[in-house]
């Protein structure tokens, strides 16, 4: 069981923010910061990382202290077992693939953990090259890998598939969800994506102005009524169209844009850019394989 | 034409040089990183060279080295250091006068350098020594060259200072420039012209080398 309990003051862009959170995490659960961007996601990782001094609180890791403010004990970032993600990936540039995880080895670990990571997350062909002549999603994962290579107590990623496009984000969401079990990981990711939240983790905190306002099983915290629906799928609204005397919202789920009709009064209480579920019970959607 | 003045000269800047890389890095490096209040003095000292007449500064160097004063009595009396009018007091009087254009390139670059790199070593465990070592220094390899070329090219043609603290002694503080200063004084051009013709021609090929490296000249004629 991780505990972390922070309390900070950061400076935001409109004014001083409060942040003060509680996060109980179960060890080999992956579990979801999510939030508008402003909201202390990042700084919450800072802080467990040890790259970041909260004002108070503690964070204890499987019965080890990491950090007590009131005790004054604060382990350095280098003492705390935890991979960092980071999101413009911060490889050294100066090193190939190979030689950017090998750095990442402690003194006598032997070195075929590198060799098994660099085949998981297939980038053997790529292992000479610098990153430098790598696209971001290669980078990307030659950056998991190498946060990997300490064996972490805790995997933070912040924001990793925000700057891919969807078919990378798809598959990169993949290899994190592999390796998160493969290496039996308690894993914190940070997303303001409700589609990957809701994929990919155990549990949601949902963050806003340094508060966690919500926070469950993402299905639960997403759908504030439940819907008992056939299925069920979260989006965003882009448009909102008056036709006639119905009116026609636009809603983009995934890379995927849907139409969906709406009476006046619902229509009222939308704007665009809310997070919507669009969800069906009466009938039975056709399924049929794309052809290729 | 006594090529004496133009060894001296290169022995001056090279171990000068040399000492000013082994100083400047670490100073560089705080610059970059501290968060001292102090900070903004410590960089104008450094910076001083820059702006200041050389002469001011060999003035109250030589005031502060001399033997009859308390801190060169110091070096004289631990040390058996005797700074004014000798090889080592030229040597030092270049640190100080060169310092600016080595810390400044370093400490730029220690800057520009994204500080997620550094946060990115910690995190996998690495002490500061060695993500100086394998992160930050490979990364900043041009500005530590300009660095080196620059302290280097400006000892080469300091003049005042040297002319202050180290006099004008054959073989020991005649450096190339003062005995251009020399010939020119005694009426021999010829010679002169030798001296300054090549300080010319060295230093046109060493800016001229920096820049084809740092700007990928030379790399992409390799491939």
């Amino acid at each position: 069981m991780i505990e972390i309990a922070l309390q900070k003051e950061l400076t935001a862009a409109d004014g001083i923010m409060k942040l003060d959170v509680d996060l109980r995490i179960q060890q080999g659960h992956l579990v979801t910061l999510f939030g508008d961007s402003g909201a202390g996601k990042t700084s919450i990782l800072r802080m467990i990382a040890g790259l970041m001094i909260p004002d108070d609180g503690q964070i204890n890791v499987n019965g080890s202290n990491w950090m007590d403010v009131k005790k004054g004990i604060s382990l350095k970032p280098q003492q705390r077992r935890v991979g960092f993600l980071f999101q413009n990936y911060a490889l050294f540039p100066n090193m190939t693939v190979q030689e950017n995880l090998t750095y990442a080895l402690e003194k006598g670990q032997d070195k075929k953990i590198v060799d098994e990571l660099i085949e998981t997350i297939e980038l053997g062909d790529l292992q000479n090259r610098k990153p430098g002549t790598l696209s971001g999603g290669q980078n990307q994962r030659v950056a998991l890998a190498r946060a990997l290579v300490r064996k972490p107590e805790i995997l933070m990623l912040d924001e990793p598939l925000s700057a891919l496009d969807t078919k990378m984000r798809m598959k990169l969401q993949d290899f994190i969800l592999t390796v998160h079990k493969r290496y039996n990981l308690t894993t914190i990711l940070v997303s303001h994506d409700a589609n990957e939240v809701i994929k990919m983790s155990d549990e949601v905190f949902f963050l806003e102005g340094g508060k966690i306002i919500k926070h469950g099983k993402p299905v639960d915290v997403f759908a504030s009524k439940r819907v008992s629906g056939k299925f069920q799928l979260f989006g965003e609204i882009i448009n909102i169209e008056k036709q006639d005397i119905i009116y026609v919202v636009t809603v983009l789920i995934g890379a995927n844009i849907v139409k969906v009709i709406a009476d006046e009064s619902e229509a009222d209480s939308m704007s665009i850019g809310d997070k919507v579920i669009v969800a069906s019970k009466a009938f039975n959607p056709l399924i049929r394989k794309i052809e290729e | 034409m006594d090529w004496q003045p133009l060894i001296l000269t290169f022995k001056l800047a090279l171990t000068a040089t040399i000492l000013l890389l082994v100083v400047s890095v670490p100073l560089a490096y705080w610059l970059a990183y501290t968060k001292v209040k102090l900070k903004p003095v410590v960089e104008t000292l450094v910076s001083m060279p820059l702006v200041l007449p050389p002469t001011v500064l060999g003035f109250y160097l030589l005031v502060a080295l001399s033997p009859s004063n308390i801190f060169g009595h110091w070096l004289d009396h631990y040390f058996g250091l005797r700074l004014i009018f000798s090889f080592q007091g030229l040597v030092f009087a270049s640190i100080i006068y060169s310092l600016p254009f080595m810390v400044h390139p370093i400490q730029a670059g220690f800057s520009n350098l994204d500080t997620t790199l550094v946060e990115a070593s910690y995190v996998l465990g690495k002490s500061k020594i060695k993500t100086l070592f394998k992160v930050l220094l490979p990364n900043i390899r041009p500005s530590l060259l300009t660095g080196i070329v620059l302290a280097f090219a400006h000892t080469i043609g300091e003049f005042g200072v040297v002319l202050m603290i180290g006099g004008n002694i054959p073989g020991k503080t005649k450096v190339a420039s003062i005995a251009i200063y020399d010939e020119v004084e005694a009426l021999n051009y010829h010679t002169a012209n030798s001296y300054s013709l090549i300080l010319f021609a060295i230093s046109f090929s060493i800016l001229l080398t920096v820049f084809l490296i740092n700007g990928g000249y030379i790399k992409r004629f390799w491939r």
